[in-house]
């Protein structure tokens, strides 16, 4: 085969439980099917990476018009009224949920994820200037967390790729 | 449905070369589709694999990657290191089974 690997490069930008799934979900597939991933994490993102965090990220009802009270069992799309979702406890029962309906479909928890990944060849770096805003460093993060670049390093090292924005 | 001549033997395939009819397949066959996928040869490890997804594929589909590593014992970096550069097509290629449906 002459032609040239496919390479996917993720850029991973939010810190809520569901948008943590698109690139691992996506980036796991890309690498089954024998195509480059990389994984570049910035802003909220970081939380995927941060080893304090990763354990507990969540979801928030409020302002989530897609959410309908079905995840709880409640036939039909009837929705969450916003009130309800600023109550206490409303935002760790949407997590629960959520990871329950994630165990149940047998998709691994984020910090396993991401483990899978950088044993499948994923490459993961951490966005400088992000790093510098929120006071973290290298040893913050997870295993597989290669290095702290910068949004031009990123350029350079996603020559060619097909680029994702989460 | 197009057919395809693998050791002498007469198999039907789909468009992208995968078997379509898992009793057509023998030990014989994934040798030769594994050279074809650049697996020069099947050590013991590789035929653990194959042998988990023939063993556990409802309508002649293969398993998922994450069902291979937690059904037949071996890393994900093992899995990677086995069928480098694509394990979910090539081990389903190689086992003469269908890509594997699920996601993760």
């Amino acid at each position: 085969m002459t032609e040239e690997t496919r390479k996917i490069a993720f850029i991973c930008s939010k810190g809520n439980l569901d948008m943590a799934y698109p690139a691992l979900i996506m980036g796991w597939a890309a690498l089954g099917n024998g195509i480059d991933v990389t994984i570049f994490f910035t802003f909220w993102g970081m939380d995927m990476i941060n080893k304090h965090r990763v354990d507990h990220l969540q979801i928030p009802p409020v302002a989530n018009s897609s959410m309908k009270m079905n995840l709880m069992g409640v036939p039909g799309y009837v929705g969450i009224p916003q009130i309800m979702g600023v109550l206490p406890g409303m935002t760790p029962f949407a997590t629960h949920l959520m990871n329950n309906k994630m165990k149940e479909l047998g998709v691994p928890p984020v910090r396993e994820y991401l483990e899978m990944l950088c044993d499948a060849g994923a490459h993961m770096y951490a966005c400088k200037m992000s790093v510098d805003m929120m006071g973290l460093s290298m040893d913050d993060f997870v295993p597989g967390v290669e290095a702290i670049v910068t949004a031009a390093d990123f350029m350079d090292m996603t020559e060619g790729a097909q680029i994702i924005f989460i | 449905m197009a057919t395809k001549t693998i050791c002498g033997k007469t198999v039907q395939v789909n468009e992208e070369g995968f078997m379509t009819n898992p009793a057509e397949w023998d030990k014989d066959i994934a040798v030769e589709l594994a050279i074809e996928e650049g697996i020069v040869e099947l050590t013991p490890q590789h035929w653990k694999v194959i042998d988990f997804c023939r063993n556990n594929a409802p309508n002649g589909k293969a398993p998922t990657l994450r069902q291979i590593t937690s059904g037949s014992g071996l890393s994900t970096k093992e899995l990677f290191g086995l069928f480098p550069k694509g394990p979910a097509k090539k081990v389903a290629r190689i086992a003469g089974l269908g890509k594997p449906e699920g996601c993760v």
